[in-house]
């Protein structure tokens, strides 16, 4: 007992060391660019606006983590994300629908990706990535074939949420012309903070959480446990493709048009914050608070690039694929030590 | 964790539970940090007292640059120009955004500038729709807006200072009326023109102009047009649409490609079908009208390919420049700023054309022009 309690202790540093260094990488560079780039960065509503542009992105990465632990990957979210948008835009716009029925639209996609994704993938056992690869390339066909032009949507009640604005107090700053302007966030930022509230939560406290660890760490011993596997890993891909309807809608509501272009690579863009913020490909390690920190490392990365005037989008690619080089060569060293024992 | 009972795999099972417990705890201290800087940052501001922005802050006049992204040969001159027009030497700094094509980055490109407390912002919009809110806030914050290339689709007006680009339906008209006098030059007759339309991004400035004025020209002079598909100007795209168009028409004699990258896809695929290009249509040839006039839209007019060219100047960097001294000397500047554009082309049978009571001498295109273009 007191040699498995030791080898835990173990296992919980490198874990966390994964995702301390997110952190720190984070803050790091938080406070590079503050130094560096100043006074846009000193002002909260950067940090917020960060936030604002990347709340898809976050419930996306959720999803993923989630995935990811169980030991699977999806890579439609992006996909499901555009078709979403367009499905809602052109519910909204050419049969003027309300915002409650796109809310609905967008869910049913989500769940009808994960029922039948979860399904070939847990109970006639095909390999998640083709499945998801296809699932992808259906739902970025469907997008065209729901639209295809590009267009911005006017319905009055959804521009009205669109541009609804939750003043974050005392967090303002004064403009140019010396105004105290609130900071503020939008919708789906409380969206996305509650995804992450409450997949903290069923991964922490539930049973349902704990079997994802235990089928994604092992899947063979799961099944000696009584776990059962198939639902397990059916639920996991139900539940991110469920939060990629989320996600689509909160794109939605933050670009507030419908394109066949929408949310392209977001799934990559997703993978690669779960991997920043800990989660291991191989499964059955990763947590949510470190996919918080992965994305908003991730979009911190992007900001800066862009604001340093290097015009190149290449820059952004290749500081990313520095970092993802970075937690990888980590994560495979902390493997190595976990299998020495 | 009672759910397990086989200690062996009670450890495995922990795991995640460990992490769990720990991430909480730095959750909570990253909150603090967070808020701590967060908090020193308004405190900082109010106190307006801290060295660091004194040394980021430059004496010069600071300009935020959003532009849409860097997609043809066009956009990376239209782009350098501005960045020669307000370098350092000419007493700017400018924080330069690449949007990538996407509309949201733009529009955080922008709030970003607005936060940043530039001086001034030039915004190359993607699309035209969908600017107001932003554009508002900027507006609010007291920061001039000059919209370059491509339009805004606003109904306040007020939202930007003014607009420099091209009057993109005027070059679409161009090469109509350049296309009409040939014809007539050489008695082809208009019912024997059959035309294809490689268009533009869709919704872009560009596209709406050039697409609608082939569209009246067409209705007038009795072309007949037949179709219009999106190359999103871009090379490889426009060669696939140009693909079909040859598999589904074989009396196809004249392409207008709405910018150079896509001229290019088409001769690409015109070739590859073993077809000529040229503006011979009378025997068999191809003829490519096309726009931008890049170095190699112009090498390509220059060696017949293209039969004529129609030129959307990018270099806005020096018009966009005295603009904004115009309105630091408190100038009043006009709300639509057009830039001069010439046609240009190999064959010398059309010396002029005439629009409106304008007329527009064609340039004969030569090596030495072709050299003198810096992009």
């Amino acid at each position: 007992m007191s040699s498995s309690n030791q080898s835990k202790r173990k296992k919980i540093t490198d874990s966390n060391l994964l995702l301390t260094i997110t952190i720190v990488v984070f803050f790091l560079m938080y406070i590079g660019a503050i130094l560096f780039q100043g006074k846009g960065f000193l002002k909260p509503q950067t940090f917020f606006n960060i936030l604002n542009a990347n709340a898809a992105l976050l419930i996306l990465s959720c999803g993923m983590s989630l995935v990811m632990i169980t030991g699977g990957i999806d890579i439609s979210v992006g996909g499901v994300t555009a078709l979403v948008s367009m499905c809602c835009a052109v519910y909204l716009d050419f049969h003027d629908g309300n915002v409650l029925g796109a809310v609905a639209i967008a869910l049913a996609i989500g769940l009808a990706f994960g029922i039948v994704q979860g399904f070939l993938v847990a109970y006639l056992d095909i390999q998640p990535f083709i499945v998801s690869l296809a699932g992808m390339f259906f739902a970025r066909g469907m997008t065209t074939i729901v639209n295809t032009n590009p267009f911005n949507v006017a319905n009055p009640e959804f521009v009205a949420m669109k541009d609804t604005r939750i003043v974050v107090p005392g967090m303002g700053s004064i403009n140019k012309l010396g105004k105290y302007v609130n900071a503020y966030v939008e919708i789906g930022v409380i969206v996305a903070i509650l995804v992450v509230i409450v997949l903290f939560i069923i991964l922490k406290w539930t049973r349902l959480g704990r079997y994802f660890y235990a089928v994604g760490g092992n899947s063979q011993s799961a099944l000696m446990l009584g776990i059962n596997v198939k639902r397990t890993k059916f639920l996991s891909h139900l539940i991110c493709s469920f939060l990629a309807g989320i996600g689509g809608f909160v794109y939605f509501m933050h670009v507030g048009s419908g394109a066949a272009s929408h949310a392209m690579g977001a799934e990559m863009n997703a993978i690669a914050s779960s991997i920043i913020g800990g989660t291991m490909l191989t499964g059955g390690v990763g947590n949510i608070i470190g996919t918080f920190f992965g994305v908003l490392s991730l979009s911190t990365i992007q900001n800066i690039v862009s604001s340093a005037g290097l015009d190149q989008a290449w820059w952004t690619g290749i500081t990313i694929a520095a970092m993802l080089c970075l937690f990888l060569v980590v994560q495979s060293v902390v493997m190595t030590r976990k299998n020495k024992k | 964790m009672t759910n397990f009972k086989t200690s062996r795999y009670n450890e495995t099972i922990s795991l995640g539970d460990g992490i769990v417990k720990k991430s909480l705890l730095c959750l909570s201290l990253v909150a603090v940090c967070l808020l701590g800087v967060v908090y020193f940052g308004s405190v900082v501001k109010v106190d307006d007292a801290i060295q660091l922005e004194e040394d980021v802050t430059p004496d010069g006049i600071v300009i935020g640059f959003s532009q849409l992204g860097a997609e043809s040969d066009w956009r990376t001159a239209n782009t350098e120009s501005m960045k020669a027009a307000f370098s350092e030497e000419n007493g700017y700094e400018l924080f330069f955004d690449d949007g990538q094509q996407k509309q949201e980055n733009q529009i955080m490109a922008i709030r970003k500038f607005i936060l940043q407390e530039v001086d001034y912002i030039l915004l190359a919009p993607v699309k035209e729709t969908g600017w107001e809110t932003v554009l508002q806030e900027a507006k609010d914050a007291g920061i001039p807006v000059i919209i370059v290339d491509r339009m805004v689709d606003v109904a306040d007006e007020s939202l930007y200072v003014s607009w420099v680009g091209s009057d993109f339906e005027l070059e679409g008209a161009k090469a109509c009326e350049w296309l009409n006098t040939y014809t007539k030059v050489k008695n082809i007759p208009p019912e024997e023109i059959h035309i294809v339309n490689i268009q533009g991004t869709i919704g872009a400035s560009a596209q709406i102009g050039r697409t609608a004025s082939l569209e009246t020209a067409a209705r007038k002079n009795g072309w007949n047009l037949l179709a219009m598909k999106s190359g999103e100007y871009t090379q490889a795209k426009a060669r696939e649409v140009m693909g079909s168009f040859l598999r589904k028409y074989d009396n196809i004699n004249v392409v207008y490609c709405e910018n150079d990258n896509e001229a290019f896809g088409a001769i690409e695929a015109i070739e590859s079908a073993g077809r000529k290009v040229g503006s011979d249509i009378q025997n068999g040839e191809i003829m490519i009208l096309s726009f931008d006039t890049t170095k190699a839209g112009l090498t390509d007019t220059l060696n017949g390919k293209i039969a004529l060219d129609t030129e959307c100047n990018p270099l806005l960097g020096p018009r966009v420049e005295s603009m904004i001294q115009k309105i630091e000397n408190g100038e009043t500047i006009e709300k639509k700023v057009y830039v001069e554009e010439n046609i240009f082309s190999t064959d010398k049978s059309v010396k002029m054309i005439s629009i409106g009571n304008t007329g527009y001498p064609v340039t004969i295109i030569t090596q030495d022009i072709l050299d003198s273009r810096t992009y």
